[in-house]
């Protein structure tokens, strides 16, 4: 199952690039040019495994929108991409939970590998979750 | 940034000076002025007074000696007189014994006697001179002495030709008058006039109500014609002594006390030079003067000398100033192109990002089957690559420049600088061996620990031996000294090289951004000035000293007690 990456910042040439960049290594790449559109992505869509987070926006930044996304959404998984200036912002958000966080620009390979592992982890979550689902499940079955 | 002009010229202190000087001098002046002139007055006044009241008293007792004199010799002709009878005294032997016995009995002051009818002739004579039957009827003082009972005259050269002075006292014996005369020697009045003198100059004389002396002078004789115009015109009471000053002689400023003799037939006059009379106090005028005056020398001195002084000063301080400010200008300047640099940084970053990437698109379609046979596939590759390379290039100089500004992992802590050190050297001897170079640490023990961000002094001293590494050439290798050490309050490190050193000229460039003297793409002139904020940024100091060929020295001085920022 291909993955599904959301790719969230403002610099439209930047996302359109490495949409068709990350489309080309089979990838599902949705695009969000603020905060507030990846919200709205991620509402319609529950397909989504990772994001790809800018720090620094206009309006709703990476981090208001990493909380959002991780208070909303806890199983999806957040790389935040960061400018040199905006590290210490990126290392905040992996203290809120996110995965990890990447310089811009970045190099390809990394950003594959790292969206590589965050879907990994994603899905050993959602693993564990529906073990417990159905633990919980034959548990009260046999309860019964 | 607003920057006060304080740079002044030589008018300026020149002014500043003269004004100091004018200020101090009036200020020390004016009490001294007041002191000197307000006492000296008041001691003036005191001490004339007293002179003036000496002499006055001294003049007093004379005058009563005199007149008693006078009052006294007058009663014993007056006696005489009165004891014998016209034909007693009508007797040269006779009036002989009487001159004799008045000489006996009162001085000899009697010359002789004579004895003058109503005619003017004198009829009996005892004395010296030869004076008998000399006719006296036109003489004033015989006239003087019909008219009154008693007389004495004033001093004149008679028949005789010697100055004397005559009391005449009038007898009757019942039908005609007759004249007792005496003369007095004049030399021997003369002794109780002379007895008055004080200092070098002063004297005292008689002159009758005209003017005409009735003493005779020692020394120069006092100008007649000006004692008639001005002591004698003045209204002299006949009691009590008058006190004159002024010039009344030609050459000398002189003081003068008046009292009438005689019954105010006579005038005693003391005059004395002003200069004699008041002598100590213009000795004692002449020393305040020299006081004065080598006070006010040594206080011109003195405020010509301070005031240079303290001008001296000013200008020193004014210089440090200046000096001062044009630092705080340099870390200012540094300061503000710190951040925009890190703006101007963050905005390239997202363009190069977009380059890259848009590289890296191309890339990926050239990887795509129907351009591998391209001919020049092998080209575009090699172009999307120096595209991608040289964006990862301007990547880094962005990110170094957005260290002015950037705050990673500035948490301000309590640390060992020995143990950042030593964590820096293990991470730069790997490359500080590839250069063939040595580094030496020589840290002292027991420093105490500062309060800084553990990572940007990393940064500071990683820079710095990048920086020593790269100036030592590694052919011929080198070595890095790194110490440590306490100096008032701040740690002080030093870094040593033995490199190429850095040429003058560039000494005062090399905390300035961008200046590099590296190859084109080798370093991007950031680092020094990176280095610089950060020290300044906590209140330390970096400076350096360097001698071509032999090597540079970098001390940095980083305050033990954190000053907030």
């Amino acid at each position: 199952m291909a993955t599904t990456v959301l790719l969230i910042d403002d610099e439209e040439g930047f996302v359109q690039t490495m949409a068709k960049r990350l489309g080309k290594r089979e990838m599902e790449v949705i695009k969000a040019f603020s905060g507030q559109e990846a919200l709205d992505v991620l509402a319609g869509n529950n397909l989504i495994d990772v994001a790809v987070l800018d720090v620094k926006m206009p309006g709703m930044d990476g981090i208001e929108t990493l909380k959002a996304i991780k208070k909303d959404y806890p199983l999806v998984e957040v790389i935040m991409l960061t400018g040199h200036a905006t590290v210490e912002s990126a290392i905040d958000g992996m203290k809120m939970g996110a995965f990890d966080y990447l310089m811009k620009p970045c190099d390809i390979d990394q950003l594959i590998a790292k969206i590589d592992e965050a879907k990994t982890k994603k899905l050993k979550h959602e693993e564990k979750i529906i073990d417990a689902q159905m633990r919980e499940i034959t548990s009260r079955q046999s309860w019964d | 940034m607003n920057c006060e002009e304080i740079t002044h010229d030589e008018a300026y202190y020149h002014n500043l000076t003269r004004n100091l000087v004018i200020k101090m001098i009036i200020a020390s002046f004016t009490p001294l002025i007041l002191i000197t002139f307000i006492t000296s007055y008041k001691y003036n006044n005191a001490y004339k007074a007293k002179v003036i009241a000496h002499i006055q008293e001294l003049v007093e007792k004379h005058k009563q000696n005199i007149d008693n004199f006078l009052k006294e010799k007058l009663a014993n002709i007056l006696f005489l007189s009165k004891t014998c009878s016209i034909p007693q005294l009508d007797d040269e032997n006779a009036l002989q014994s009487k001159l004799e016995q008045l000489r006996e009995e009162y001085g000899p002051f009697f010359v002789d006697i004579g004895l003058i009818n109503d005619e003017g002739i004198q009829t009996d004579y005892v004395g010296p001179f030869n004076l008998g039957r000399v006719n006296y009827s036109q003489a004033e003082w015989f006239r003087e002495a019909m008219e009154k009972e008693f007389y004495i005259s004033d001093v004149f050269l008679g028949i005789r030709g010697l100055p004397h002075f005559i009391i005449a006292i009038r007898k009757t014996d019942g039908t005609r008058n007759w004249i007792v005369r005496t003369t007095i020697d004049f030399v021997l009045f003369n002794e109780l006039v002379k007895n008055i003198r004080i200092g070098e100059t002063g004297r005292a004389f008689i002159v009758n109500r005209k003017g005409e002396l009735q003493t005779k002078l020692q020394a120069n004789q006092p100008d007649t014609e000006t004692i008639k115009k001005h002591i004698l015109s003045k209204n002299i009471p006949a009691e009590g002594v008058e006190v004159f000053e002024g010039s009344y002689s030609a050459d000398h400023q002189s003081i003068y006390l008046v009292t009438t003799l005689n019954n105010g037939k006579w005038v005693l006059i003391f005059q004395q030079d002003e200069k004699d009379a008041f002598s100590d106090l213009y000795q004692t005028r002449n020393l305040g003067i020299v006081i004065f005056f080598l006070g006010s020398c040594s206080i011109f001195v003195m405020a010509i000398f301070l005031s240079r002084k303290m001008v001296d000063q000013i200008r020193k301080s004014d210089q440090e100033k200046e000096l001062m400010n044009e630092q705080i200008i340099e870390a200012g300047k540094l300061a503000s192109l710190g951040e925009l640099a890190a703006g101007i940084a963050h905005e390239i970053n997202n363009p190069v990002a977009i380059m890259v990437e848009e590289a890296g698109w191309m890339g990926d379609i050239l990887e795509e089957e129907e351009f591998k046979n391209s001919d020049n596939f092998k080209e575009y590759q090699r172009a999307l690559n120096q595209i991608r390379n040289q964006g990862i290039r301007c990547k880094e100089i962005t990110h170094k420049l957005l260290s002015f500004a950037r705050k990673i992992d500035s948490r301000i802590q309590d640390v060992q600088l020995n143990t950042i050190i030593e964590e820096v050297v293990g991470l730069s001897e790997k490359r500080a061996r590839f250069g063939n170079v040595e580094i030496i640490s020589n840290l002292a023990a027991n420093l105490p620990t500062v309060h800084v961000s553990p990572s940007e002094m990393q940064q500071v001293f990683l820079n710095l031996i990048n920086n020593a590494v790269d100036a030592i050439d590694s052919k011929k290798g080198g070595s890095i000294t790194l110490s440590t050490r306490l100096e008032d309050q701040m740690i002080v490190v030093d870094i040593e090289d033995t490199g190429s050193g850095i040429a003058p000229a560039n000494l005062q460039r090399i905390f300035d951004p961008f200046f590099t003297t590296k190859a084109v793409g080798k370093g991007t002139g950031l680092g020094l000035s990176i280095c610089y904020g950060i020290i300044k940024k906590i209140g330390g100091e970096i400076s350096v000293n360097s001698a071509v060929g032999k090597g540079t020295v970098f001390h940095v001085h980083i305050p033990v007690t954190r000053q907030d920022t």
